[in-house]
């Protein structure tokens, strides 16, 4: 009864692609070569900062994280509002409950109408959300980009947490020295398309590359989605299909409180080594088991209180967001922008047995 | 007892009516940012492709079926897009080919509901999975980002507070609507939603109307593909993740039956407005996410339960009625 009619709409437009491409289009290089014509064209014209203007009073700073409820981000964000409270403003986190790409737009547009002076965001796709920030920042909203960057013409500054080159590469530094060089190791990353997760993996493949690791293999990146069920099972499939793996790097705080939890239940625990990064709070019980020897964060909260004051330095006209210029942030000191509008907070910190308990976060 | 559901019907879009108009204008008088040209634009904007999405939902679900894999759906031109593009074929050819990777997933859908005389619930799950995971087989873990600003901004574009991509939607409304509420076919559709059998008996040709609808279904979710894709200048293989949900959600707020039979256009574009007018305004008014998906819930639940309800209390005041149906 179905079969005869299908093939005439189909027929139809099949035919119409062939005319459209016959016809030529706009394609993939057209685009490139259109951006680059664009981008010398716009690398001029920037207001000058002035580095001793005062922090302006009672600037409204938002954070929008990846999402809410996530400890990570409650913990960084907290150091932000507690900053804001510093220099006499005022900062809030709000944020979608999902980490999807599109669920943070809505977001950045709701901020932009409350006429917030600056989005601190982590965006949880590099793209997606451009858009919308450019919209927000044409209409005199300063956007400081926090762990995950976005693409650069979405956003004034990055905040960085350390180098994505320094956090990869002492990842696998922090492994090979836990398995003695040698064996199978896997990574259990977030999302397939978290910016900060993908950059240090590349680095961690960069490193493992050196001689010193000849006998170590990187056989699987799995993805947990930063969800603690996902995680758990990920770490499951990881140890069910590589029986003789040695070690484990989960490069994301959800990653590796999960992999933990299952490893301290079984018989691998201690046996198969996890590292990456994680709090110490969510990690105290799992390194006084024995499930993990040392894994290591840069400080969140520092990140966010770090974030906070750069989004008042450029709300207040302090700095612009080019390389070079200078700004003070509270009791962290003094930073200066680098290349690209990076602001770096410094290196890992590595957290272990014997220093764990001074840490409170 | 046609009638009787009909004025049940009836009442409950009036409802959905008074609770649109109501929200608004607390949003407005209350909420600072709500009642400008910019958020109208952002708020209208957001809706599009579950609009789009729900247009087909409710035929499908009017007609007793559901298509749970439109999201999937979705991805998976998606994924198809940024295949193709970063294969270097124009954007003009890849469109049309996107269409017809909806019509297909349709089709599939439909051939199975209707050839093997599966339940949709149990095919759309499984091509739920399917399709979403052929779009991560295409595009894996990439996002393409490169498309061309033509689009991307053609697709954030308004006239006045009203953003091109509402104007798509309300046109394809108007032809969904006349579609279901005057013609033959729609009057089909309700027909055989509400007693498959019989409607087959008068002459209805069940198979081949449910068989269209599912490519029409997939067509649709395709197009809001391609809404969604330029609007956020990315295409990845999760675009729209969990958006099929929002959409049966937005159908059954709206008040179609989820057995089939009964339903409007207007009653669930106003549904999907309303969803978007209290999300749009619980979020600028600070209120935390979790109580955005309770509030959300809550009006669902109530969207299901309010008709229900009502037929529980009319046997429960007419007890002969009852006493009649039990001896």
């Amino acid at each position: 009864m179905t079969t005869r009619t299908p093939w005439r709409p189909t027929a139809l437009l099949a035919g119409l692609v062939l005319l459209t491409a016959a016809c030529g289009g706009t394609t993939k290089s057209d685009v490139a070569q259109q951006s680059s014509a664009s981008a010398t064209a716009a690398a001029s014209s920037a207001p000058a900062a002035d580095p001793n203007a005062p922090l302006k009073q009672g600037l409204k700073i938002a954070f929008l994280p990846k999402q809410v409820n996530n400890p990570y981000f409650t913990i960084a964000d907290n150091g932000g509002i507690e900053a804001a409270k510093e220099f006499g403003g005022e900062g809030k986190e709000v944020g979608p409950s999902d980490a999807s790409a599109s669920s943070q737009v809505s977001y950045i547009n709701t901020l932009m109408q409350q006429k917030q002076d600056a989005i601190v965001i982590s965006a949880n796709d590099p793209n997606a959300v451009v858009p919308a920030l450019k919209q927000a920042m044409a209409a005199g909203v300063k956007v400081v980009s926090y762990d995950s960057d976005t693409a650069p013409e979405g956003r004034d500054v990055f905040v960085n947490q350390a180098s994505p080159e320094d956090l990869g590469r002492t990842e696998v530094q922090l492994l090979a020295e836990q398995i003695g060089h040698k064996g199978k190791i896997a990574v259990l990353s977030a999302t397939p398309n978290a910016t900060n997760q993908n950059t240090w993996i590349d680095f961690m493949k960069d490193e493992l590359k050196k001689p010193e690791y000849k006998d170590m293999e990187l056989v699987k990146v799995a993805y947990g989605n930063d969800d603690d069920q996902k995680s758990f099972t990920e770490t499951q499939g990881l140890l069910r299909s590589y029986p003789d793996l040695a070690g484990i790097i989960s490069p994301t705080t959800v990653g590796i409180a999960a992999a933990a939890r299952y490893l301290s239940d079984s018989p691998s625990k201690g046996k198969v080594k996890l590292t990456g990064l994680g709090t110490p709070n969510q990690l105290r019980k799992f390194v006084k088991d024995g499930t993990i020897e040392a894994f290591e964060l840069w400080n969140p909260a520092d990140l966010g209180y770090l974030a906070s004051y750069a989004a008042a330095a450029l709300a207040s006209g302090q700095i612009t967001g080019a390389e070079g210029e200078k700004f003070k942030a509270g009791k962290l000191g003094e930073y200066t922008i680098g290349a690209k509008g990076e602001v770096l907070l410094g290196k890992p910190t590595v957290f272990n047995k014997d220093n764990i308990d001074k840490f409170d976060f | 007892m046609a009638a009787d559901l009909a004025r049940t019907a009836r009442r409950w879009e009036g409802l959905i009516l008074v609770l649109l108009v109501g929200v608004s204008v607390w949003a407005s008088l209350g909420v600072d940012g709500f009642a400008n040209g910019s958020n109208v634009s952002f708020l209208l904007l957001d809706t599009t492709e579950i609009a789009l999405m729900a247009l087909t939902m409710t035929l499908v679900i009017v007609a007793a079926e559901i298509d749970l894999s439109v999201a999937s759906t979705l991805g998976l031109s998606c994924a198809v897009l940024g295949g193709l593009w970063n294969a270097g074929l124009p954007i003009e050819a890849i469109m049309p080919i996107c269409l017809l990777v909806g019509a297909l997933c349709g089709a599939f859908n439909g051939l199975l509901v209707t050839r093997l005389g599966l339940p949709s619930l149990a095919v759309t799950i499984g091509t739920f999975a399917l399709f979403r995971g052929l779009a991560y087989v295409m595009l894996g873990d990439q996002a393409v980002a490169d498309l061309p600003p033509a689009y991307t901004s053609l697709a954030t574009a308004s006239i006045g507070p009203i953003p091109l991509a509402s104007v798509l939607v309300a046109v394809l409304a108007v032809v969904a609507a006349t579609l279901l509420h005057a013609t033959g076919l729609g009057r089909s559709i309700v027909a055989l939603g509400s007693n498959e059998e019989a409607a087959y008996f008068a002459g209805v040709r069940v198979k081949r109307i449910k068989f269209w609808l599912f490519v029409a279904s997939g067509v649709m979710a395709s197009l809001a593909s391609l809404v969604y894709t330029f609007r956020y200048a990315s295409a990845r293989a999760d675009n729209g993740v969990g958006l099929e949900l929002a959409v049966v959600a937005a159908v059954l707020l709206g008040g179609v039956s989820i057995f089939g039979g009964r339903g409007t256009l207007p009653g669930v574009l106003m549904a999907v407005l309303l969803l978007g007018v209290v999300r749009n305004a619980l979020i600028l008014a600070d209120v935390a996410n979790e109580v955005l998906n309770f509030v959300t819930g809550l009006l669902l639940v109530a969207s299901v339960l309010a008709p229900n309800l009502g037929a529980v209390w009319r046997r429960r005041t007419s007890p002969q009625v009852e006493g009649k149906s039990v001896s």
